[in-house]
């Protein structure tokens, strides 16, 4: 059982940092279905970047900056198709689902290109990735449970604590809801609705990039596996799963990790049904998008004119 | 002053086209395929140090190489714009159904089970007939259930049919594992009961049942009285909704449409060229007929050219893969890469680019 929640949570966290950056994307009023693909690429370029550093200082690594170099990377490869998208969508005013999907498209290509270039085995950058807190082991379950994980898993609580505070508490984080709800008013209050969906866009794909990483660092101990799409999609239903809140997206995602490995913690269900169980997290989203709907109560909807694009002479 | 006058001759705005020449139109698309061609072959170029004459000379031979290569190459595009026909009424009317990979997958999935269960025990025709109409109802259910809670409770479509998707990937696996007792997940072809061979080329039905849905859609979206509902309903609901047009019956009844399209593009896969199924039977191709179709404005004659380009492009790029020792990868990335830039090209259709007024002086 206590092994089971350490599993959830650490997958957890890749849909955590994968649904904080799609929930500040949105709340600009962008819909990004290029998620999957951003974190595609954000895991390849911290992967990729790690390779490079190992190769480069050989046995001597410091800890600190083979963390530091990864995590930078992969926020700034993931921003960079962030960049696209918006490029795309602002300044070219093209159809945002069209985009997202393209880029999916492209991100899926370029990643598994760089994988092929670096391998599929970083076992030995992942060791960082998943060095714990020493006196973990000495604390019992509450120290398996809560201090035994690597630096991501902090990271991206601390990464969703923030964008739930600066959306909810600050000026900025005002700005950037009202240019999501209705961006006419937001430029006639002398918002610069551009920029803010801009920023929004690419510091949101940086942290949805991280997801990737955890993934493929802590969750796989360095090992590659090509379906980092899928936890993509997922991260963009926990999104409507946690109507558009980041602080409920850290107990959303445990849930959902949960959901996803429960199939193989389950004893007593056949070869095939083990399919089945692998459908309940999609199946809880479809329930929650359904339940929210119905309900229609005014705060757990979406911001107001996600996917719509803004142009200011065509009102 | 020097200065500002020079900041002013800079200053530009963004007018909207009020309609574009099709000479122009034409011009500017084939100028983006045109650009996107030169910049995935200096992509290639400089990923593999090759002449990048001899990379395009590569891509065409994969595509037009080989008789086998030309009918694989046409029947990709079937395929791929029978799914782009498959979702065009959908988007028409601004219902982003995104779950085409699904609802293909599952009119696949009716159909190997009627070929595994029924197979040899009722005569061809009968068993053609049955697989028909199994792969219909299949993509017809998978349609219509987002359908009915978008028409009475608005509930998100894009993300409800997204999650469809893999509903029906993780059912195709459970099935997998039911019906192939080895355990392997594989099923071995049944060509025995896929669709008869005309002329002793295997794809030539597909494409003659494509061909005629491309024919059917256009008249149906352009001539017929639900097709101009869905137009309207697409336009705007409350004017679909003030000339008395019952907006729940048309959002259902279209997505019975696109659901059974797309069933039956998953009949062409399993029963027309597979004779069996797995997870990869739709190949992403779900995702990519959205962009085929909503590049071609909707159009179902555009969509020919649009999926014809975007396939002779995978097949190009793979057989430079294949012929430079490259990742596959290549493939996905020179899409991406024509993607954008036709996507980017819209923006030059519909919109032109002029001096303000104060810069006019230096004009």
């Amino acid at each position: 059982m206590l092994a089971f929640l350490v599993s959830a949570i650490r997958l957890g966290m890749v849909f955590l940092f994968g649904s904080t950056g799609e929930i500040l994307t949105e709340k600009s009023g962008h819909l990004n279905l290029g998620t999957p693909g951003v974190m595609c690429v954000g895991a390849s370029c911290g992967c990729f970047a790690e390779y490079l550093y190992l190769k480069s200082v050989g046995p001597f690594a410091s800890p600190v900056l083979a963390i530091l170099v990864a995590v930078v990377a992969t926020f700034a490869g993931a921003a960079l198709m962030g960049l696209l998208f918006s490029f795309l969508t602002v300044t070219l005013r093209a159809n945002q689902n069209v985009t997202g999907l393209a880029l999916t498209t492209l991100g899926i290509g370029i990643s598994d290109y760089m994988i092929a270039k670096a391998g599929t085995s970083f076992g030995r950058a992942s060791k960082y990735f998943t060095a714990s807190f020493p006196f973990a082991d000495d604390l019992g379950w509450f120290g398996e449970l809560f201090l035994s994980h690597g630096v991501m898993i902090y990271l991206a609580i601390i990464v969703a604590l923030v964008c739930s505070f600066v959306l909810s508490k600050t000026r900025v984080g005002l700005n950037l809801r009202a240019v999501g709800e209705n961006p006419a008013t937001a430029d006639a209050a002398g918002i610069n609705v551009s920029r803010y969906r801009y920023i929004a866009t690419c510091i949101g794909s940086g942290i949805s990039g991280l997801g990737g990483l955890t993934f493929i660092m802590d969750y796989l101990n360095g090992n590659w596996e090509y379906c980092i799409d899928a936890f993509g999609w997922l991260s963009i239903a926990l999104v409507i799963f946690t109507v558009w809140k980041p602080n409920l997206a850290i107990l959303g995602s445990i849930i959902f990790g949960a959901l996803y490995i429960a199939s193989s913690y389950i004893t007593g269900v056949s070869f095939a049904g083990k399919e089945l169980f692998k459908m309940l997290p999609y199946i809880v989203t479809v329930i929650v998008l359904i339940i929210t709907s119905m309900r229609n109560k005014k705060k757990n909807q979406p911001p107001e004119s996600l996917g719509l694009p803004y142009f200011r002479e065509e009102r | 002053m020097e200065n500002t006058k020079n900041k002013k001759s800079f200053s530009f705005h963004i007018v909207k086209r009020e309609q574009t020449v099709w000479y122009k139109g034409l011009a500017i698309r084939a100028a983006a395929v045109l650009l996107a061609l030169v910049v995935s072959g200096i992509v290639i170029t400089l990923l593999t140090d090759k002449d990048p004459l001899a990379v395009y000379k590569s891509m065409w031979s994969g595509a037009f190489g080989m008789d086998i290569r030309i009918w694989s190459l046409f029947q990709d595009v079937a395929i791929l714009l029978c799914i782009s026909l498959a979702v065009t009424p959908a988007f028409k009317m601004k219902f982003w159904n995104i779950g085409a990979e699904g609802q293909v997958l599952i009119g696949g999935l009716a159909t190997v089970s009627v070929m595994m269960f029924l197979g040899g025990k009722i005569p061809l025709p009968l068993l053609l007939i049955i697989m028909v109409v199994a792969s219909i109802l299949a993509g017809i259910i998978w349609a219509v259930i987002p359908a009915i809670f978008k028409a009475y409770w608005n509930t998100n479509e894009t993300l409800f049919t997204l999650m469809m998707n893999y509903v029906a990937i993780q059912l195709v696996s459970y099935f997998l594992k039911v019906f192939v007792k080895t355990g392997s997940g594989v099923l071995f072809p049944m060509p025995e009961f896929g669709f008869p061979v005309l002329f002793n080329q295997p794809y030539l039905l597909n494409i003659i049942i494509v061909v005629a849905l491309t024919v059917a859609v256009y008249i149906y979206l352009k001539y017929t009285k639900q097709g101009y509902e869905i137009s309207v309903v697409g336009e705007s609901q409350n004017t679909a909704n003030y000339i008395g047009i019952n907006v729940k019956k048309v959002v259902i009844r279209t997505l019975i449409v696109s659901g059974a399209l797309c069933g039956i593009a998953g009949l062409l896969l399993v029963g027309g060229t597979n004779h069996t199924i797995n997870t990869e039977t739709a190949g992403g191709r779900g995702f990519t007929a959205i962009m085929v179709s909503w590049l071609a404005k909707f159009n179902p004659f555009f969509m020919v050219v649009t999926s014809f380009i975007i396939v002779f492009l995978q097949k190009g790029a793979q057989q430079v893969s294949t012929d430079f020792r490259l990742p596959q990868a290549i493939s996905d990335i020179v899409t991406g890469i024509i993607l954008f830039f036709i996507i980017g090209c819209e923006f030059f259709l519909n919109y032109k680019i002029v001096k303000s007024q104060n810069g006019k002086e230096n004009d």
